[in-house]
């Protein structure tokens, strides 16, 4: 919903078709290498100041619960307070501890689950992510697909006309939240008709396994927070594309195609929609941090066992390193899928350059 | 007179249909509370898990509040968090694209970093950490600061874009020339051209900050004690009031941000037609 209201400035200056400028190239690949370092930078600064500026620490705070709860001390907690003394003491300076912490982070070493003690954060995200990446994806690229094409053929003159009362609902379902629409989905079709399960990411008893019935079993868990996902999004995949399609009909390219004679297909596809597309690939690259951050709510809805429903009860646990370890990871990937669509756009559209801003 | 309104508001439906959305719900929020009694927004004034009746036309929730007046009451926070964290994201955002723009140089460089590098961040993330330390008692306007502490960057890069297009035309020349001081121009002859582009920032800065604010209060990082929407939401997941079959528990609350997000979405796209003339849909 934000994302269709931001009118979002292109980011690329296009400059005069021409030889590559080599030299520019790699002063622009050097200068967005350097910004996706400040960006990371910048990410585990904040996890480092977080629980300071507010002078609440995470493993003493566990700590004094569970002394309060009475007398009980989680196994190996004592352990654990004595590692984090070691590297984060108060009797250590400012800026040791801030180094002992960025080589954590660069060596991607998130440290201990405050609240699944042996368990570190690495090994929890790395349970967690597959269930996230395989749902996002699918319907990542489901939603640009379908709203692309959709987007496309209510743009196109000659498709029927009744297809235009589409729009509307479209338009509210691009602005109703990801999760909402989940609320709503779950309610009508797993719990007034029980046509899918209404929770978790499989069937409690069976074991994660890669064969037949367990990835049925897996998809009709997924089935219903992907149709929240995709519905939410296709609105605004259809109207990006629309508007697109508009504009690029306005072509002169587009009239003289016309006026040669050339198949309604052949206009349709090669000349509409490859030339209203690119534009739709950088909103792919921007989108997908939204969409990360809006399927975190999808997950708890459904509890879904992915990164969204590990990051819901690390909040809820005050487990600290966890949610540094997700918003540090989640930060730096996407960093660089924006930055590999930046370098790969020259190659998608050969009218850009990337020139000295 | 009455004509030519009519005739853009032909023109510029949607601006029409937002503006009413919106007075809807600022309506259901002032005239709510003259006829619901609000202190029914707090737990256990009702008895609890009751469907819509006469008495409760909202029915009840699991902790005893009175659900129609949970919305008389959450409504209006929910838009004040809204609002609030807009306007500051507009205040400060302006500031730093004029700054940015109209000076140029090593400040226009580092701002234009600093913009970039936060665009790439995804927002709620970030929100995230910083509300898990801020969790216990919050209020409602702290909310609004947190949302707001990145509800500057789209009005900041749209602002920037708009003054540097604005920069080198005839009259502010002209101004300058004439011995005009920087401040001057600012305000005196930019501002006043800006002024749609503004509105039409503020409304999206605004919708920007409702979502991220809804999305903090579902996970639980929100004023716990104030009725707001999101919190409504939260307490939904928490109860799950679906998996009990109270539909009239998340009904009410998914509708109200369904019509509030449409009557913005459509109000940005009205103030963008009055902003960007050009971009008139032939559709």
């Amino acid at each position: 919903m934000t994302r269709a209201l931001d009118s979002r400035p292109p980011r690329f200056r296009i400059v005069s078709a021409g030889g590559t400028d080599s030299k520019v190239r790699i002063d622009f690949v050097l200068k967005r290498v350097f910004m996706l370092l400040v960006l990371v930078w910048v990410a585990a600064t904040l996890n480092f100041i977080g629980p300071r500026l507010t002078g609440k620490d995470p493993v003493r705070t566990r700590l004094l619960k569970q002394a309060v709860v009475g007398g009980y001390v989680q196994q190996g907690m004592e352990e654990m307070a004595k590692e984090y003394e070691r590297k984060f003491g108060l009797d250590r300076p400012l800026w040791a501890q801030y180094t002992t912490y960025l080589g954590d982070m660069s060596r991607l070493n998130f440290g201990p689950s405050i609240t699944n003690y042996p368990r570190t954060v690495n090994e929890i995200m790395a349970d967690a992510l597959p269930w996230t990446m395989v749902l996002l994806g699918t319907t990542t690229v489901l939603a640009f697909v379908l709203g692309t094409l959709l987007g496309a053929i209510l743009a196109w003159p000659r498709s029927p006309r009744f297809l235009q009362y589409l729009l509307p609902p479209l338009l509210t379902l691009s602005a109703v939240p990801y999760y909402l629409l989940g609320l709503v989905l779950l309610y009508v079709l797993a719990f007034r008709l029980p046509l899918f399960p209404s929770f978790g990411g499989y069937t409690p008893g069976t074991l994660p396994a890669l064969n037949m019935g367990f990835v049925l079993d897996a998809a009709s868990h997924a089935a219903l927070p992907a149709l929240s996902i995709v519905l939410a999004a296709l609105g605004f995949w259809a109207l990006g594309m629309r508007a697109m399609m508009v504009t690029v009909q306005g072509e002169d390219s587009m009239i003289f195609a016309e006026a040669k004679g050339l198949k309604n297909r052949t206009l349709f596809l090669r000349y509409a929609v490859r030339n209203a597309l690119l534009p739709q690939a950088t909103a792919l690259a921007l989108a997908l941090g939204e969409i990360l951050s809006g399927a975190v709510l999808v997950e708890v809805v459904f509890g879904y066992p992915g990164i969204g429903s590990v990051l819901y009860n690390a909040i809820k646990d005050f487990d600290y390193y966890l949610i540094q370890g997700i918003v540090f990871t989640i930060v730096v990937s996407i960093g660089l899928a924006t930055l590999l669509i930046d370098l790969a756009y020259p190659l998608l559209d050969p009218r850009i350059r990337y020139g000295k801003a | 007179m009455h004509e030519s309104v009519w005739a853009y508001v032909r023109r510029n439906p949607n601006l029409l249909i937002g503006l009413v959305l919106l007075s809807v719900l600022l309506l259901f929020s002032i005239v709510g509370p003259l006829f619901v009694d609000v202190t029914n927004a707090e737990p256990l004034s009702v008895s609890p898990e009751k469907p819509p009746s006469l008495a409760y036309p909202f029915g009840t929730d699991s902790q005893g509040r009175d659900l129609l007046a949970v919305m008389v009451a959450g409504t209006p926070l929910t838009l004040r968090i809204g609002f609030l964290a807009g306007l500051l994201g507009l205040a400060v955002g302006t500031a730093l694209g004029f700054v940015s723009a109209y000076y140029g140089g090593v400040a226009d460089n580092v701002i234009r970093g600093i913009i970039d590098v936060s665009l790439t961040i995804p927002g709620l993330l970030v929100l995230i950490v910083v509300a898990v330390f801020l969790k216990q008692g919050l209020t409602v306007d702290q909310m609004a600061l947190i949302v707001a502490l990145l509800a500057w960057r789209w009005p900041a890069r749209t602002i920037r874009a708009q003054v540097l297009s604005m920069r080198e035309r005839t009259w502010v020349q002209v101004a300058r020339l004439s011995g005009r001081s920087g401040l001057k121009i600012i305000f005196l002859e930019l501002m006043p051209n800006l002024l749609p582009f503004l509105a039409a920032a503020l409304v999206g800065a605004v919708a920007s900050a409702i979502l991220a604010s809804i999305g903090l209060e579902a996970l639980g990082l929100g004023p716990a004690d104030s009725p707001t929407l999101g919190m409504t939401i939260y307490w939904v997941i928490y109860y799950a009031a679906l998996l009990h079959g109270y539909w009239w528990w998340w009904l009410p609350p998914i509708a109200i941000i369904t019509i509030l997000f449409v009557g913005l979405f459509n109000l940005a796209s009205g103030l963008d037609e009055i902003a960007n003339p050009r971009l008139r849909k032939s559709v």
